[in-house]
């Protein structure tokens, strides 16, 4: 898209996406530590991870303000409009996978009197939740819509993953009574990151609401794809 | 929430072109404007879209050198027809320009002069109705009901605007033009004009041409994006606005162009 007769406007569009990237890249890692906290019982990481969560909450105020005085300022339309709207979700999204990711590591410290003795498939799912958040950010940073709607698609297997996780925790609570605190402890992971996972794909519709315009919150990832192919042609 | 449901067409513009001596300012428009809606013309200086508006009540016939083909119907009767009364047009087909224009005579008398001429209305009690129901409908009575002999040219420009489409008004028309109604006033000003049209609406057909995306976005139910003397986009200004077709549209309205 071509440059703005006020080169302000186009350097502060700029700055704010930077702003978001640096928001994401910190979510990213927070959601990582944690993960990684969690299965290598280490403390000193999961506390660090909790005390950088003030870090991505200070981004999001930093972006509320800039998005606030492009509002007043500069009284976005079409294309401009639909990026700022997208990135007043998005940060909000951001926001609470850092709150999300520190609750895992939150979990860590509390348990770790009694840590679970398997971690059933936690990994696996931190990698692909992890995978999503990565996808989700860079579809954003491209303006990628395959990118996002791909991520959409693959929302799907994180559930499968979280609910086959949900059953097996289930069967060791059953199985031995001194396995239900931390097992609890784990489902809560699980969905920690099954939440994550579905706020990456909030972002994947919402760079598809600022690249085409097309809301496509509460349709299935086939009609999405339809709907952006429908662009296309 | 701005109702942008297409109801009945007002006027129809066909294939309309326009030249002014060799120059073709105008290549061919087609455009229906809605019936009872605020329908704004946007687009860069030249683009043609001031030049369609006085095509609409033939204020262009005054220009020697201006040639038209294609046809403007309003209620299907086209206004080019060699029937057409022109001065009977100007009665059904309103205008507000840029700089407001009152007549160098008393408040009254801006507005009663028209209706005279067209036989509306002659002298005494029903005069005096007409002009206050027509400076009422302009929100203009409360301000001027006791200097009513006062000259026009005496009020602020916003006053004198809102005389200007009162005098408008009092001959009862069915479409109103406006020509960058605002661009001489305050904003308080403007918005108290805004405010009108949106009130206006309910019985006139109001065309706007504006130099302000806001106020196009603002006030209109349709916008057509002009440029060069071609329409490049029409449609609800919801949509015009937030996820226009046409880059051209884009590029203009989020202030990328040229």
């Amino acid at each position: 898209m071509s440059l703005h007769t006020m080169k302000r406007f186009d350097e502060e569009l700029n700055e704010l996406k930077e702003l978001v990237l640096a928001m994401g890249s910190l979510v990213e890692r927070a959601v990582g530590n944690a993960v990684k906290s969690m299965i290598e019982q280490d403390e000193t990481l999961a506390e660090k991870t909790v005390e950088r969560d003030k870090a991505i909450n200070a981004l999001e105020v930093q972006c509320d303000e800039m998005t606030r005085d492009i509002l007043v300022r500069r009284q976005p339309a079409a294309g401009d409009l639909r990026f700022i709207m997208g990135i007043i979700k998005l940060i909000t999204d951001l926001e609470r996978m850092g709150d999300l990711a520190a609750g895992i590591a939150q979990g860590m410290l509390r348990a770790q009197e009694h840590p679970p003795r398997n971690f059933s498939n936690i990994d696996i799912m931190g990698e692909k939740v992890q995978k999503q958040v990565n996808r989700s950010l860079d579809a954003f940073s491209r303006g990628d819509t395959e990118l996002a709607l791909k991520v959409m698609k693959k929302d799907g297997s994180i559930d499968t993953l979280y609910k086959r996780m949900y059953r097996e925790l289930l069967t060791y609570m059953m199985e031995d009574q001194r396995s239900i605190g931390s097992s609890i402890m784990l489902t809560n992971v699980a969905k920690n990151l099954e939440r994550i996972s579905d706020h990456a794909t909030n972002i994947a519709e919402m760079v598809i609401y600022m690249e085409r315009g097309h809301d496509v919150r509460h349709v299935d990832h086939k009609a999405a794809a339809r709907l952006v192919k429908g662009d296309d042609e | 929430m701005i109702n942008t449901e297409v109801g009945q067409t007002k006027i129809n513009i066909n294939d309309l072109k326009l030249w002014y001596g060799e120059l073709e300012a105008l290549h061919g428009i087609n455009l229906d404007i809605a019936d009872k809606k605020i329908t704004s013309f946007i687009g860069p200086s030249g683009c043609g879209k001031s030049t369609l508006l006085r095509c609409m009540n033939r204020m262009n016939d005054h220009i020697s050198s201006c040639k038209i083909d294609g046809g403007i119907l309003l209620d299907g009767q086209n206004i080019y027809d060699p029937n057409v009364d022109v001065v009977q047009l100007r009665s059904q087909v309103g205008m507000v320009f840029q700089k407001p224009n009152p007549f160098p005579k008393s408040i009254y008398e801006n507005i009663a002069y028209a209706p005279r001429i067209h036989g509306i209305a002659d002298k005494g009690a029903d005069m005096d109705e007409l002009v206050e129901t027509s400076l009422r409908r302009a929100s203009l009575w409360e301000e001027v009901k006791d200097k009513l002999h006062q000259p026009g040219t005496a009020l602020s420009g916003g006053q004198q605007q809102r005389l200007c489409i009162a005098r408008t008004i009092a001959v009862k028309p069915e479409v109103i033009l406006m020509d960058e109604p605002c661009s001489a006033l305050d904003p308080i000003a403007s918005a108290k004009i805004e405010e009108l049209m949106d009130e206006l609406k309910d019985e006139y057909t109001i065309i706007i041409v504006t130099h302000s995306m806001q106020q196009a976005a603002r006030v209109s139910d349709f916008t057509a994006f002009f440029y060069m003397g071609d329409l490049i986009e029409f449609g609800d200004t919801g949509t015009v606005f937030t996820q226009p077709q046409k880059q051209q549209t884009e590029d203009y309205i989020t202030g990328r162009f040229g």
